[in-house]
């Protein structure tokens, strides 16, 4: 179609729409923003019409692929370690995307401009598709790699686990509380703006080196429609920013949502591509180097920083911070350390650095091998069953970490936790954003303002919680992590599936009780909590408790 | 001709041969290839089931630290509460046209290809300028105003509905239905403008004043505002799909317009109705399907029956009173080949076949 005709047929579509007389649609999910001033505009021109056979056609060299990474037996090719972390993955991402498609009636109830109404509903189509081809891909990977302990138990193991929940707000956050908070400035412009960046183009990438095109086939076709959602995204917001009301909202979620991407997203994707590659080419970009010039210089310094000139307060202060997490503060590594930790409760399984991977290190992160070097020489000590403990029970320098009640990454970096007693219970949060998060911005009143459609952060937020002082063996079982023979559980500390002994059962794992950082943060004596609470913020890096931090 | 240099050496990641195929290792699950988290409709899961089932969680099955953000007036998630129908397990039902990506784009796309080929043709040989003047007149105002009834649907009824289910696999089902109306409704709108940029006789912006104004529409566009006015997605969707469509969707589509268009020298129009009115046969079955589980459920079974018969007080009336002021329009096209007793009898017919399968009662006002 000439793009002339396609304008025409446009224009044409935009007539389908009228103002009600007898009823106007229910108004299900409310807003404190206002658009009696916007303008109306549609940036997207996009007809069905067109739209179908384009994404068939896009579907077709997707299924193309697939069917010849079988033809040609990718999988000779793949490296288990990468692919171990796809389980993790792959089992988080198509409920963000589904949730982006239950996402688009928020939008179109808060936005009252029929023309940016037909973007959103394209956006939702394609989101069912992300949502299902991504499912899709983990079903083949199940069905023709070397193990498909994980990749079977995918979105029940989503549902139960820690990771999980983690993943889970990059999904619950598009489709609850305010409208424009949620389906708006959290999904579309920061987290497909901005992260899609290092979760669609980044990590394919990645996985190509490793020996899987099919990831990069995939999600290269998801993210060839993101460019059509930041476009409705960038809209609205224009169209937000045209009542000056609007500004403290705007301020308050873009704070909000940018810090919890970068918690959620950097803590993800930062280990997947860090610690899931066998790539080791000194040339190669490292996390760091590929976030600085995704997030920092296309997303931060090409897309938010224009939107100054409309006013709008950009939260510079925290896009630094986050660089100085993932820079300075280790973020990554402390966040890869944890699941590592953490392997018994995990439905992957997480492979062991070796010389070459510590030299990479080195050289990307200088003094790595001094913050995280022992700790992972102790994890490959330690990683088969007989002579030992899983790493989390055994004396390896680390202090298992307390949650961010808002985030639910733990507060890994020790010295930013924050400790306070909110709605009457004491919480610990990764960082004073974090903090703010939950005491200043979703809350019913903001700075003196009525936002009475703010959601509210719910649910047993910290793991732990549901499983304190129980047993290992019996906390495995519970969550269904053991495979078909009844006793090997599903995740291991290496990647060595052809000797029964290297496999941990769980006979290996009883007698272990699992207690949970927060009951105990409760429990404690107001002052025992002062002390707990001091010592634990001078703990790190890699996790030391604060003696040993002293010691080194 | 240039000279010759010694290539930049590239940096390329060494392949290495793994062997991590499917077979290669014997060990603990190495065979357990199937997701293994749900009980398969059949014998074996199909490829919807598995991209679909479960995807969106649930409290009530694996979801142990339950949903992690809440409305400000309650909790967040898909509730069960956002409709007054009950299911001891809202997780059995499976769309029986099982959509997923592949699906939707195929059928789509094929809907889209046989109606701008049957179009493009209908340009080259300049069907329209045969089209009896009343048939034009009928497709300037009628076809005009019914695109906008799909659209309202598409965009206000099942979008939002999309949202609200318990499960995956019946919101994606809505989702699907909202990609059909809103396809179709497109559909119409381009054919209007085929037909406004013809040599004919034909206002293209005439559609927009029938549907506001024009008293014979208006029964419809009430019955639609009305159902975009509601909350209960369960009630969104038995009004419009299992009363509007049936007594007013077919009304106009099948037993009017699919039977006099060839009549009145028009193949065009049938072939772009006719992919509407498929549309709406898958839309149809899936609905009830679902319909069927909750009246046959064997803990709510009796109180969603009862639930149903109170929407169908509610609903029935209104779009029969919505197909009955459609009435004229019988008697516009110069070739009438049914009248509307007979088209409102045969969209009755399959309403009550519809009824008798639910187990539902017969609104008094269906025999008046």
């Amino acid at each position: 179609m000439s793009r002339q005709s396609l304008s025409k047929a446009h224009k044409k579509i935009t007539e389908l729409s009228w103002e009600p007389t007898f009823a106007t649609p229910a108004t299900r999910f409310g807003t404190d923003y206002t658009f009696d001033k916007a303008p109306k505009k549609d940036p997207l021109k996009q007809i069905l019409r067109s739209y179908f056979p384009m994404e068939e056609e896009k579907d077709n060299r997707v299924f193309g692929a697939m069917d010849g990474a079988i033809r040609g037996n990718m999988f000779r090719q793949v490296q288990e370690r990468w692919m171990e972390w796809q389980k993790l993955f792959l089992s988080i991402i198509p409920f963000p995307e589904i949730s982006a498609a239950r996402a688009m009636p928020l939008a179109i109830d808060a936005v009252p401009n029929p023309e940016v109404h037909n973007g959103l509903a394209v956006q939702m189509i394609d989101e069912v598709r992300h949502s299902t081809i991504q499912m899709n891909l983990k079903r083949l990977y199940m069905n023709h790699y070397i193990d498909p302990a994980g990749f079977n138990i995918t979105e029940k193991a989503f549902a139960n686990s820690y990771c999980g929940t983690i993943g889970r707000q990059f999904g619950e956050g598009f489709i609850t509380g305010d409208a424009i908070t949620a389906a708006n400035v959290y999904l579309t412009v920061v987290a497909e703006t901005a992260f899609t960046n290092t979760l669609f183009v980044a990590m394919p990438s990645e996985a190509a080196a490793n020996g899987d095109y099919l990831l990069p086939t995939v999600f290269h076709s998801v993210q060839s429609d993101e460019s059509r959602h930041i476009s409705n995204g960038y809209s609205i917001l224009l169209m937000a920013l045209a009542d000056e009301s609007n500004r403290q909202l705007l301020e308050r979620d873009l704070r909000y949502a940018w810090w919890n991407n970068h918690c959620v997203v950097d803590a993800a994707i930062g280990t997947f591509i860090e610690y899931g590659t066998k790539d080791r080419r000194k040339d190669r970009d490292s996390y760091a180097e590929m976030w600085r010039r995704w997030i920092y210089d296309d997303y931060y310094r090409s897309y938010l920083m224009p939107l100054e000139k409309y006013g709008l307060k950009i939260p510079h202060d925290l896009i630094e911070e986050a660089w100085n997490r993932i820079w300075n503060k280790g973020y990554v590594h402390e966040v890869a350390q944890f699941f590592a930790t953490g392997w018994p409760v995990n439905y992957w399984r997480i492979d062991a650095m070796t010389d070459d991977d510590f030299e990479w290190f080195e050289e990307k992160y200088p003094g790595w091998y001094n913050k995280y070097g022992k700790w992972w020489e102790n994890y490959n000590r330690l990683a088969y069953p007989g002579k030992n403990k899983p790493i989390a029970f055994e004396d390896v320098d680390y202090q298992y970490p307390h949650r961010c009640w808002t985030c639910m990454v733990p507060c890994l970096i020790r010295e930013d936790m924050v400790c306070d007693k909110v709605d009457g219970q004491w919480r610990t949060y990764c960082s004073e954003t974090c903090a703010w998060t939950d005491t200043t911005a979703f809350r019913p009143t903001y700075e003196g303002r009525e936002t009475p459609n703010m959601g509210q952060l719910t649910g047993k937020r910290e793991w732990e919680t549901l499983y304190h002082n129980q047993d290992l063996a019996d906390i495995v079982t519970d969550l269904g992590y053991v495979r078909d023979d009844g006793k090997t559980l599903v995740g291991q500390p290496h990647l060595h599936l052809d000797d029964p002994k290297k496999m941990w059962t769980l006979d290996d794992v009883r007698g272990l009780p699992f207690p949970s950082p927060n009951v105990l943060l409760n429990e404690m004596s107001d002052s025992d909590r002062d002390a707990h609470v001091a010592a634990y913020k001078q703990g790190g890096p890699g996790g030391r408790p604060a003696k040993a931090a002293a010691a080194s | 001709m240039s000279t010759p240099t010694k290539p930049k050496e590239r940096s390329l990641p060494k392949i290495e041969l793994t062997d991590a195929e499917a077979g290669a290792l014997e060990f603990p699950d190495s065979t357990s290839r199937s997701y293994n988290y749900f009980t398969p409709q059949k014998m074996r899961a199909t490829t919807y089931e598995d991209v679909t089932v479960d995807v969106q969680p649930d409290p009530d099955r694996y979801l142990t630290q339950g949903w992690v953000y809440g409305f400000a007036n309650g909790p967040g998630g898909f509730p069960v509460d956002w409709t007054e129908l009950k299911s001891s397990d809202w997780h059995e039902f499976r769309d029986p046209n099982g959509e997923w990506e592949q699906t939707i784009y195929r059928n789509n796309a094929n809907v889209v290809r046989q109606t701008q080929q049957n179009l493009e043709n209908a340009k080259r040989a300049n069907v329209y300028s045969n089209f009896p003047r009343g048939w034009v007149k009928f497709l300037e105002r009628n076809l005009g105003a019914w695109m906008h009834a799909e659209h309202g649907l598409g965009m206000h009824v099942f979008i939002a509905a999309q949202r609200n289910a318990p499960t995956n696999m019946i919101n994606n089902a809505m989702a699907v239905n909202a990609a059909h109306k809103l396809r179709f409704a497109q559909d119409m709108a381009l054919y209007n403008l085929d037909l406004e940029e013809s040599h004919i006789e034909f206002d293209g912006q005439l559609h927009r004043e029938v549907w506001q104004d024009d008293p014979v529409w208006q029964g419809v566009r009430k019955n639609v505002e009305l159902l975009t006015a509601v909350g209960d997605w369960g009630e969104a969707l038995f009004a419009t799909n299992m009363v509007f469509e049936p007594l007013v969707g077919t009304l106009f589509r099948s037993h009017l317009v699919m039977q006099i268009a060839a009549r009145n020298g028009d193949y065009v129009t049938p072939t772009l109705v006719g992919a509407g009115e498929n549309d709406f046969a898958r839309d149809h079955s899936y609905s009830r399907v679902l319909f069927t589980l909750l009246v046959q459920d064997p803990e709510h079974g009796e109180a969603n029956k009862a639930k149903l018969a109170e929407w169908l007080a509610r609903w029935v009336p209104l779009s029969l009173r919505a197909a009955r002021e459609l009435q004229p329009i019988w008697s516009q096209p110069q070739e009438r080949t049914i009248t509307f007793a007979e088209s409102l009898e045969a969209a009755k017919d399959d309403f009550r076949t519809m009824l008798d399968e639910l187990d539902l009662p017969e609104p008094k006002e269906l025999s008046e």
